[in-house]
């Protein structure tokens, strides 16, 4: 009997890795954008010696730690999944996805682990230059370690770097400059990281704003938010910019995901974008795609049935012939060890011939159902919106704020429905958060590694029951400790800054 | 070529038994919460000892992470066959770090929804699970684990997973074999000793300091029985040695007692430290003013472990025997990485001791004066 992998331990095994990430990340951005706003205000504690700085700065660290506890420890559940429930996804690419992850241990975690003892321990023991340093150091480490797992995300959307080797039977590194620094990990990790300043800064107005609601730490409070604001509105604009680089990149890597995300069936030259309903931008998905006005982007079908011409010249090869392409692969390279273990050269050497040759649809030799190679587009289409509308809406949030606080210093009087936005925007920066990340994954489905792995041969193969059982004490475990940490979170709020 | 490549593979087999030794000496956090009421009589007391490994827990943590990440990178053929295989056993070890990482920081806040003594518990819960399941997992070196690996089945359409565990237990297998007990009460054992060595160094406080020593008398009987017998049982074992030529797995008689006899030097490195360990022990409970055993103990622990460790993988060693299917079995030069791969992880390596240098520089500047009880009141930080 030829053994099957059951489609549920597939699903499964996802459901849970989406359930860990997304808590995770629920934790991280506020991690990385609290470090650049408390950074800042301990700066300028050290430069002018004003203890209210200190005290500003010092209730934003509190907050940080509480999050930051939950924050590690719903990673380190991350890192270890790979080996747990993708085990064969760690074998066939390990050799070039363990290194980031290794150096991110080294290079990152320790530096955090380390400065954000001396953060919260030091105040009276360290100078207050060490302190400073410090403070921004545990900042630090928190970026390098997003560019270190951004890095290893990348890879898997856009797999650089690497040979596969029919006698490992895995892919290997033969470039880590091309791995560390390809064009789309430097673009992803500008438009994560940014848009988490963008959720730190919209966290700092929310609570602010919430005090001055609540006519209370007023001083405190406008601050903060002046802060908040410069760093958010340089942060917006960023994230934005980075986010239209990264639509041109996922045009020419990951078309699915493009066509998914417009819910484009049918492309065309001159293709109009889609804002929401009937209500369009003539030519602009072809300029945010391709660069150009005159630029073909391919919908849904078009992918599928192949046919049009690629950037390159080449006539796209439909979804059939991939996966044939791909079943050629897996062919060859089972003739190739059959080849190998009876010294039969000549037939060795043709078979790696063969697949070589196939090796660009590997994957798509393992692909059973062509419907599993289109991401859920309305999922896709609704997360893309949202997460654009807010980060355009944040924009405007900070813009108008720092003129505010700018054009009157700090005594600006604000609207109390201008407060209340600022309190009911910490919502949707999660949500905008969330919905950016659901872009980036769901839009690469069925690939772990786009064309070369797809989820169905990447798992462990454990009982589906298994799975099941640890998804149901991750939902639970982490929705407690969720719940806990916003208590804790809502408490220290309530209680404020310490006293003078 | 070839000799780069075996050399890289040593390395890296150093540098991940490295991470492990300095793994099992920072389980002190663990050992020090398992402890918690039984030191800290008192709320004032239990606050004490928990502020006191609060300030380290990170480290043990994120050494656990690298430790991963570089076993990841390194042999990547063990993370996918021990983790995908061994589930329950690696979930269970990180279900209780998921909870140890928050519970400091959640205990004593208002508003943390479950209650100041649940967190404690969860402290307590992973003091002693986290310990006893490392040094199972550990163990699993020595005395196999059931797992199969084919790589062929990459071509399988229907069923392409290269790493197989052999039983539905998946790790939980790991306590049929008693001698993986052994191991797991000796880490144990351990951990508490070193825990109540670093109390004893970190908190200036004298109730504690007698009750950390009275403790160190109780645990050190178990922790030198379970210990000592594991190594004698597991120096008079057959082994899983590799024939280096055609890297077929045979048994061998008295395989690691003869890998201590092929390498002097780790038969020395392991003396030393089972010395170290035994000298700051002895030392802590014999003479009451004396608080440097955790450095004593610590460094003979870190030694004892990584000559254990590297017997367990170097001299055409298997280090992950497989019960199920010999030839299966993980030895350095089959799980490991490509040479490009590790010669690029060699040179980021290099940063290691510039790691270990600011750590060293960042704790000394904190932990210059021990614990007081004054301090933590003051503290606004305080857990």
């Amino acid at each position: 009997m030829i053994e099957a992998i059951d489609t549920s331990l597939i699903d499964w095994s996802r459901a849970q890795f989406a359930l860990t990430a997304m808590y995770h990340w629920l934790f991280v951005p506020l991690t990385l954008g609290l470090a650049v706003i408390m950074g800042t205000m301990e700066t300028v504690y050290y430069r002018t010696g004003n203890e209210f700085w200190k005290r500003t700065a010092k209730f934003w660290m509190k907050l940080f730690g509480i999050n930051f506890a939950i924050g590690v420890a719903t990673g380190l559940i991350l890192e270890f999944q790979f080996g747990t429930n993708w085990s064969n996804y760690s074998w066939f690419v390990g050799d070039i996805f363990g290194a980031p992850l290794a150096i991110e241990g080294i290079l990152a975690f320790f530096m955090e682990a380390t400065f954000i003892a001396v953060m919260f321990f030091g105040w009276e023991k360290v100078s207050r230059k060490f302190h400073l340093a410090s403070t921004w150091l545990t900042g630090l480490g928190a970026t390098i370690s997003a560019w270190w797992i951004l890095v290893a995300n990348s890879w898997m959307q856009y797999p650089v770097g690497m040979e596969f080797n029919p006698d490992t039977m895995r892919n290997e590194m033969v470039d880590f400059m091309s791995v560390a620094f390809s064009p789309v990990a430097v673009v992803k990790f500008f438009h994560t990281v940014l848009s988490s300043w963008v959720l730190g800064a919209v966290f700092v107005i929310g609570v602010s704003c919430w005090y001055l609601i609540k006519k209370r730490e007023n001083e405190f409070a406008k601050a903060s938010i002046k802060v908040a604001s410069a760093v958010g509105l340089f942060a917006s604009i960023v994230t934005a910019a980075t986010g239209d680089q990264s639509a041109y990149q996922v045009a020419q890597v990951q078309p699915m995901k493009l066509a998914s995300m417009e819910a484009l069936y049918d492309g065309s030259s001159h293709a109009p974008l889609t804002v929401v309903g009937p209500v369009e931008i003539p030519e602009m998905l072809s300029v945010l795609a391709t660069h150009s006005t005159e630029g073909f982007v391919p919908g849904i079908n078009d992918i599928i049935k192949g046919g049009y011409q690629l950037s390159d010249g080449t006539q796209a090869l439909s979804v059939d012939e991939k996966i044939e392409r791909g079943k050629m692969a897996i062919k060859a390279l089972a003739d190739y060890r059959k080849a190998k273990k009876e010294g039969d050269l000549s037939s060795m050497e043709t078979s790696l011939g063969v697949l070589n040759e196939n090796m660009p649809y590997f994957g798509y030799g393992y692909i059973k159902d062509t419907s599993t190679l289109v991401p859920n587009v309305n999922l896709m289409f609704w997360s893309f919106r949202v997460m654009v509308g807010l980060g355009v809406y944040f924009i405007v949030l900070f813009a108008l704020l720092l003129f505010l606080t700018w054009k009157k210093t700090c005594n600006v009087d604000y609207h109390k429905w201008l407060l209340w936005i600022g309190v009911l925007s910490i919502p949707m920066a999660y949500i905008a958060s969330q919905a950016g990340w659901i872009v980036a994954e769901v839009g690469r489905q069925p690939w772990t590694i786009q064309d070369m792995l797809p989820v169905d041969a990447a798992i462990s193969k454990l009982e589906t029951g298994s799975v099941q059982t640890t998804f149901f004490i991750f939902l639970i475990m982490f929705t407690v400790l969720l719940v806990a940490e916003i208590g804790i979170m809502l408490k220290a709020i309530k209680k404020g800054p310490e006293e003078k | 070529m070839e000799s780069t490549y075996i050399f890289l593979q040593h390395y890296w087999w150093f540098i991940v038994s490295l991470l492990g030794a300095i793994l099992v000496f920072l389980l002190f956090v663990q050992g020090g919460n398992s402890l918690i009421y039984r030191i800290g009589q008192t709320e004032e007391e239990r606050k004490i000892l928990i502020n006191s490994t609060g300030r380290k827990w990170e480290f043990t943590f994120t050494t656990l992470v690298t430790f991963g990440g570089a076993f990841f990178a390194s042999f990547p053929l063990f993370y996918s066959t021990s983790f995908g295989g061994a589930y329950w056993l690696w979930m269970i070890i990180l279900f209780t770090f998921v909870l140890q990482a928050v519970s400091y920081e959640f205990q004593s806040k208002i508003g943390n929804l479950l209650g100041r003594s649940t967190y404690r518990y969860f402290l307590m819960l992973n003091g002693v699970m986290g310990p006893l399941l490392l040094g199972m997992a550990v163990s699993t070196f020595f005395y196999g684990a059931n797992f199969e690996v084919t790589k062929d089945n990459l071509t399988e359409l229907g069923m392409p997973v290269i790493s197989t565990w052999s039983n539905g237990w998946h790790g939980l297998d790991a306590f049929a074999e008693p001698w993986n007990l052994v191991l797991g009460m000796a880490v144990f054992f351990l951990a508490r000793l070193l825990g109540g060595m670093y109390f004893i160094n970190n908190i200036d406080n004298e109730a504690i300091n007698t009750r950390c020593r009275r403790q160190l008398i109780s645990d050190a009987a178990p922790f030198l029985m379970f210990f000592l017998a594991y190594v004698i049982r597991t120096l008079l074992k057959d082994g899983f040695a590799v024939n280096p030529e055609t890297q077929t797995i045979v048994m061998e008689p008295y395989k690691y007692f003869n890998n201590f006899v092929d390498m002097p030097y780790l038969l020395v490195l392991f003396l030393i430290g089972v010395v170290c360990v035994l000298y700051g022990l002895g030392k802590s409970i014999l003479v009451s003013t004396y608080n440097k055993g955790i450095w004593f103990s610590g460094v003979g622990t870190v030694l004892t472990v990584l000559s254990l460790l590297l017997v367990a993988g170097y001299n055409n060693t298997a280090y992950y025997p497989s019960l199920a299917d010999m030839q299966s079995s993980l030895t350095i030069s089959n799980s490991c990485s490509s040479l490009f791969t590790l010669k690029t992880m060699a040179y980021v390596s290099i940063l290691v001791p510039f790691v270990l240098a600011y750590i060293f520089y960042a704790w000394r500047a904190i932990d210059r004066k021990s614990i007081t009880a004054d301090e933590i009141k003051n503290d606004d930080h305080a857990y």
